[in-house]
């Protein structure tokens, strides 16, 4: 092949676009990286150094995976006994639990939070009468976690559902629930012996993306006045430069861990969330 | 038959309501979380001071000019964003998948399109901060060796275009992750029939994939729209607050009555859902037809 006509096959704009792109991806991070560093010549790490000796940081950031962990143990005991009735027996429920799962993104984070203050800010009473038989969720720490982890699994509904359904959708249900019966298994049985370990990797495809949801997750959280990584970044991002960038770097990395897991994990299905 | 066995326990009679008795915890949440705060923000939305019925707040969401500068703004920099990062992405795809760069590129922007359309929020304003703010990185480079002044010329990154630039690295990947299976799904032979026939290039691309393509393009670009429209963190955290789009002037109503009118406030909530809603539904309903060609 001459030199010419090698040219001529030569993608120069896809090479182009591709360049383009990945400039877009990789400046901010190394911007932010490089300024990260910048603190202090003779301490590059300092702003890290910094960071981490805060114990506000780790407070709110172990705070935040706790919430991530409750998230996703709770969204699997929700979401993976559903698909697998829905699959199993009552397939004519199927649109109408998609829909559903469809609803978080009609209903963004912000509007979320505003009707979740507005529903369980008041006392609960019995009704047709004034007595108050429990105190507004939103008055108390452990009604605000409840909650923040609720509005946390309505945000991650579509991953986590969709995510166990299509696992669901290349095993055998019936055969395995029928071997199962058969064996003497009860529904408890099945669904934690028999089916989770078969929709593992769909499983922890969904977890993952529950975490990098919940990790950074700032709207549901500053609004319900609960400790979390997400609040304490922007707090700190008001009165700190080094910092905050720091931080934003290592939230990066942690997102990318999570996303480069799930990439093992499904074998190249990228997914996208949605906490803007 | 299969479904026999598993039935045979009990009569067909009881089934039909117990069974449905396994779907109510996911109701019963959905119904908690989901749909009492939605409902309720309807029916506050219709509610005057005094707690009786109005259309007031409605009509007022077209008459404040405070609200509907907010839905303008919010309106453009979703639709600048979605058109935007809809033709990059667009263009990204198309480069890894048939436009005939190697497969490993394929693999690596697919990777990190998962992970820039989830890094968004906070970080991703202070990211921005570092890299095109006064002292950004970016904004140095563009100075010192090209003698370009951005700021001096007029650029601003806590303004639309900065908020639109920032909103662009969770917007384009996003378009990355839904195009490249759909611009997989162009079948070879179509191309090489469009050859044979004596089509260009050109041709080949205006009368074949486009047609086939362009549901699917535009369906993803409603989809960016929604994603743009309902994106709060990244803007506040970048600007303060000092940029009235929409979900700014919810959360500042949710602080504290700014409107000093709360059921306008809900109102403002509800005209934001039927937003997202009316363009999910034009997504499914371009998706749908997508589904025609693409498989």
């Amino acid at each position: 092949m001459s030199f010419l006509s090698r040219l001529r096959k030569f993608p120069f704009w896809a090479w182009f676009w591709f360049l383009l792109g990945a400039l877009y991806f990789i400046l901010p991070l190394l911007a932010t990286f490089e300024f990260s560093l910048s603190w202090d010549p003779a301490i590059p790490f300092k702003a890290y150094q910094r960071s981490f000796e805060d114990s506000r940081f780790w407070t709110s950031f172990i705070a935040s995976n706790i919430f991530a962990l409750i998230t996703i143990f709770a969204s699997i005991v929700l979401v993976v006994p559903t698909a697998y009735w829905i699959r199993l027996r009552l397939p004519q429920a199927r649109r109408i639990v998609e829909f559903i799962t469809l609803m978080p993104f009609v209903v963004p984070a912000i509007i979320l939070v505003f009707g979740l203050i507005r529903v369980y800010s008041t006392p609960f009473t019995i009704p047709f009468t004034d007595i108050v038989f429990m105190q507004p969720l939103t008055q108390f720490k452990l009604g605000t976690n409840i909650l923040v982890i609720a509005g946390y699994m309505v945000l991650a509904m579509p991953y986590m559902y969709r995510s166990v359904d299509t696992g669901m959708r290349t095993v055998d249900i019936l055969t395995l629930t029928e071997a199962a019966q058969s064996l003497g298994a009860n529904w408890f049985v099945i669904i934690t012996r028999v089916i989770l370990p078969n929709i593992r990797s769909a499983l922890l495809s969904g977890a993952l993306l529950t975490f990098a949801i919940v990790v950074g997750e700032v709207i549901l959280a500053s609004f319900l006045g609960v400790t979390a990584f997400g609040p304490y970044l922007f707090l700190l991002g008001q009165h700190r430069a080094y910092e905050p960038a720091a931080l934003s770097f290592v939230s990066f990395l942690l997102t990318w861990f999570a996303m480069g897991l799930i990439q093992l994990v499904t074998g190249g299905q990228g997914q996208a969330a949605g906490a803007h | 038959m299969a479904q026999t066995i598993v039935n045979s326990k009990s009569n067909k009679a009881t089934t039909n309501w117990k069974v449905w008795l396994g779907v109510v915890p996911f109701f019963l949440f959905a119904l908690l979380f989901l749909f009492l705060p939605s409902l309720r923000l309807v029916t506050a939305s219709f509610t005057a001071p005094d707690g009786s019925f109005t259309l007031d707040n409605i009509r007022q969401l077209f008459t404040v000019p405070v609200i509907v500068n907010a839905y303008k703004l919010s309106i453009q920099i979703s639709a600048v964003t979605a058109i935007g990062g809809g033709i990059f992405g667009f263009l990204l795809a198309y480069s890894v998948t048939v436009g005939g760069l190697p497969k490993s590129l394929r693999s690596v922007l697919i990777t990190f399109s998962g992970v820039a359309s989830n890094f968004a929020g906070v970080p991703l304003a202070f990211a921005f901060v570092a890299t095109l703010g006064r002292q950004g990185f970016i904004t140095h480079i563009l100075r010192d060796y090209f003698g370009m002044d951005v700021y001096a010329a007029g650029f601003n990154l806590y303004s639309f275009a900065g908020l639109s630039l920032v909103y662009m690295y969770f917007q384009f990947p996003l378009m990355v992750l839904i195009m490249a299976p759909a611009l997989d799904g162009l079948k070879r032979e179509w191309r090489e029939a469009a050859e044979n026939l004596g089509a260009s290039t050109t041709q080949y691309w205006l009368r074949v994939a486009m047609p086939v393509l362009l549901p699917s393009i535009l369906g993803a670009m409603i989809l960016l729209f929604g994603n743009a429209f309902g994106a709060y963190a990244t803007a506040y955290a970048l600007t303060g607050g000092r940029i009235g789009i929409v979900t700014i002037q919810i959360g500042a109503q949710i602080r504290g009555d700014v409107l000093y009118n709360p059921g306008l406030g809900y109102a403002m909530a509800i005209g934001m859902v039927v937003i997202m809603a009316i363009s999910l539904a034009g997504y499914s309903w371009l998706q749908a037809k997508t589904e025609r060609w693409l498989k």
